[in-house]
């Protein structure tokens, strides 16, 4: 038992092998959004990708999230090389294994809230019965079944962001991608939002979450991946981390802290990181 | 899985603004110009033929003049006469010709007066009385039919009767004036639903051509056939023995002869053009419907962006893309299509019982359900069409950049 689990644990369910992605603006003007990012996601990790704006962070999960294929380099999905599949295939393979929450939610205005959390379903081919209840499931772990009929716009914003990962559940997808999940939040509603997330950690789903708020990724994430211009400058895990996922390469927090003095940034993310480890 | 699409679509079309309905107008004005002039056509051809008032094919008619086919007694330059019924009576196939007279006169009666009303005239013999009433399908509702002698005795249409006008109309018994001499009513006709037999007064032969004062002259004469399906050559026959005797050439007849069926061959071919024409508005207008919704849609896929992107990201595929706004533009025909229909029928519905009210006619409205079902069906069809290139669009936007909006 104990043996399956952690094999299980181990599996790379996302992987970034040497990924580039760049794109040519005019002739001479080559933008270098990634740069040669690697990257190996193992199933239940909660990974943060933390970056500030211009980092690539955006095109990195766009990769992760297999909606773009990148230029060079390979990534892999669950074992399977997303650059062999077709276009509609990634579509239902996407649908099926990665669950996406927006910093801007993205709910469809004109469907319920019940609506839009079967709307994945429906491209699964789910029939519309199973589609309702088991949306109706989803909305009751993030606690807004009682706002099935309600429209997205009858919703504040955190509302808003519990429907959506009510609807990144709705496959039961093994990953779920959240793009700066509290980026349109206040702190109170943001911690919900967060809560809700760690959550779905604990229940076992694997969470990958952009963001370019240090401290968000540093207290929620078990893995940060630090971009600075299209490369993963460090890799910082929490020493809790170290006992779950044996076997990775483990940084060191002192790098972290040389980064946190490299780059000016804004706050002394490192420090944080220190101050939580003595917590924990 | 067609069935969410349609969910869907129906969604997106109950939150759409005004804009993308009035682009409709196209589809709806074309399906509503089908619809009613189908509708109407059928009413439109039964009720002018009615008001030939004849019912039977089976006759010819003589006239005065030239090509045209105005009313009796206009334009009249050399009149028919009783020596003319006397050589159609004496023509072939021709098993009884009646000479009849019809002309204008003013009526008086107690309340009031009507300064043109058509009077026509019945034969002496109760042979041609009968196979006139015949010919015309008409019944006494109150009184009797005239008889050979009365002179001062006339029968009227329906229209003049106590019941056509709320009890304020003529009873039998009543006396009227007819170009100021008096005549008492002996019946009243039943409803014919021709115009002209409602409001027509008969008066015997003699006292009309007195009243007229139109001697030999004579306005129609009528031709029952021995063998009815030589009615074409019979016609041909009889304009021969007219030219002989009245001493005209080929093309410069002074008379016409017809035959009910040219004559609703000329009503039909007018009403044909007007369909043709209607049918090419339709077109146009079901033309400029797809331009509409082919453009409604393109803004729409704009517009919706952001949508496509996050239905890809949630696991859309491209043929799952197409066939949402595929099908939203077909509904969106289809609700054209569908206030089309309900316009087109009301317009039928309401045209037929206008004629019904105009013309005293009896027709019901002729609703066609199957003519409404393709109608349905064309409009979504159409409207889907239209939908093709927006919907391919839609389905080929690159999930990154249509996420952004």
């Amino acid at each position: 038992m104990l043996k399956i689990v952690k094999e299980k644990t181990k599996k790379a369910i996302i992987e970034l092998r040497d990924v580039f992605k760049h794109y040519r603006m005019s002739e001479d003007v080559l933008v270098k959004a990634v740069d040669g990012v690697s990257m190996s996601v193992v199933a239940g990790e909660f990974v943060a990708i933390m970056g500030p704006s211009g980092s690539g962070k955006s095109t990195c999960m766009n990769l992760v999230g297999s909606l773009d294929v990148p230029t060079k380099g390979h990534v892999y999905l669950d074992g399977q090389d997303v650059s062999q599949l077709s276009e509609s295939d990634l579509a239902q393979i996407r649908g099926k294994k990665i669950g996406f929450i927006f910093q801007s939610f993205n709910l469809i205005p004109n469907l319920t809230t019940l609506e839009n959390v079967a709307l994945p379903m429906m491209f699964q081919g789910v029939s519309s019965e199973e589609r309702s209840y088991r949306a109706m499931g989803f909305l009751k772990l993030v606690e807004l079944d009682d706002r099935a009929d309600h429209y997205p716009n009858e919703l504040s914003g955190g509302q808003k962001q519990r429907v959506a990962i009510a609807r990144s559940l709705a496959n039961e997808p093994e990953v779920l991608l959240a793009d700066e999940p509290t980026g349109n939040l206040d702190s109170k509603t943001g911690k919900i939002v967060m809560d809700f997330l760690e959550k779905m950690n604990k229940d076992g789903k694997t969470i990958i979450m952009v963001t370019h708020d240090p401290d968000l990724a540093q207290e929620y994430a078990d893995v940060v991946y630090w971009l600075k211009d299209g490369k993963v400058e460090k890799t910082t895990r929490k020493k809790i981390g170290k006992k779950k996922f044996n076997g990775h390469v483990i940084e060191d927090i002192a790098e972290g802290k040389k980064f946190s003095n490299a780059s000016s940034g804004t706050s002394s993310h490192a420090e944080a990181l220190g101050v939580r480890d003595e917590v924990d | 899985m067609i069935s969410d699409y349609f969910g869907l679509a129906f969604k997106n079309l109950k939150h759409r603004g005004i804009r993308s309905w009035l682009t409709l107008l196209g589809i709806l004005i074309g399906v509503m110009a089908v619809v009613a002039l189908i509708g109407l056509g059928t009413g439109l051809k039964t009720a002018i033929n009615s008001q030939f008032g004849v019912s039977a094919t089976e006759l010819i008619t003589v006239q005065a003049g030239g090509v045209t086919y105005g009313p009796p007694g206009t334009g009249v330059v050399v009149p028919i006469t009783t020596d003319d019924l006397r050589v159609v009576s004496n023509v072939n196939n021709v098993d009884l010709a009646i000479g009849r007279i019809l002309g204008t006169v003013k009526v008086e009666f107690k309340d009031g007066s009507v300064d043109f009303s058509m009077a026509g005239s019945m034969p002496k013999e109760k042979e041609q009385r009968d196979f006139i009433y015949e010919t015309f399908g008409v019944e006494i509702m109150t009184g009797f039919f005239l008889e050979s002698g009365d002179s001062s005795e006339i029968v009227l249409g329906y229209g003049y009767s106590d019941e056509a006008n709320d009890g304020d109309g003529l009873d039998v018994g009543d006396k009227i004036k007819l170009n100021n001499d008096t005549f008492k009513i002996k019946g009243i006709m039943e409803k014919s639903g021709s115009f002209i037999m409602d409001y027509i007064i008969l008066v015997n032969e003699d006292p009309l051509k007195d009243l007229l004062d139109s001697g030999d002259d004579l306005n129609i004469i009528v031709v029952r056939l021995k063998d009815k399906d030589l009615i074409e050559r019979t016609k041909v026959d009889i304009e021969k023995a007219l030219r002989r005797s009245r001493d005209v050439d080929v093309g410069d007849e002074d008379f016409v002869v017809s035959t009910p069926a040219a004559a609703m061959e000329t009503v039909n071919s007018i009403l044909t053009g007007v369909q043709i024409f209607i049918v090419i508005i339709a077109f146009i207008s079901v033309f400029i419907g797809i331009i509409g919704i082919i453009n409604t849609m393109g803004t729409s896929v704009v517009e919706r962006r952001k949508e496509i992107g996050i239905m890809k990201s949630i696991g859309a595929r491209n043929e799952n893309i197409f066939m949402q706004f595929f099908v939203e533009a077909g509904l969106l025909g289809l609700v054209g299509g569908l206030v089309g229909v309900v316009l087109g029928t009301a317009i039928s519905v309401l045209g037929v019982y206008g004629i019904n009210y105009q013309f005293g006619t009896e027709l019901t409205p002729a609703v066609d359900f199957v003519l409404i079902s393709l109608a349905l069906f064309g409009s979504f069809f159409v409207g889907a069409i239209a939908g093709i290139v927006p919907a391919m669009n839609a389905a080929s936007q690159n999930p990154v950049d249509a996420l952004k909006g």
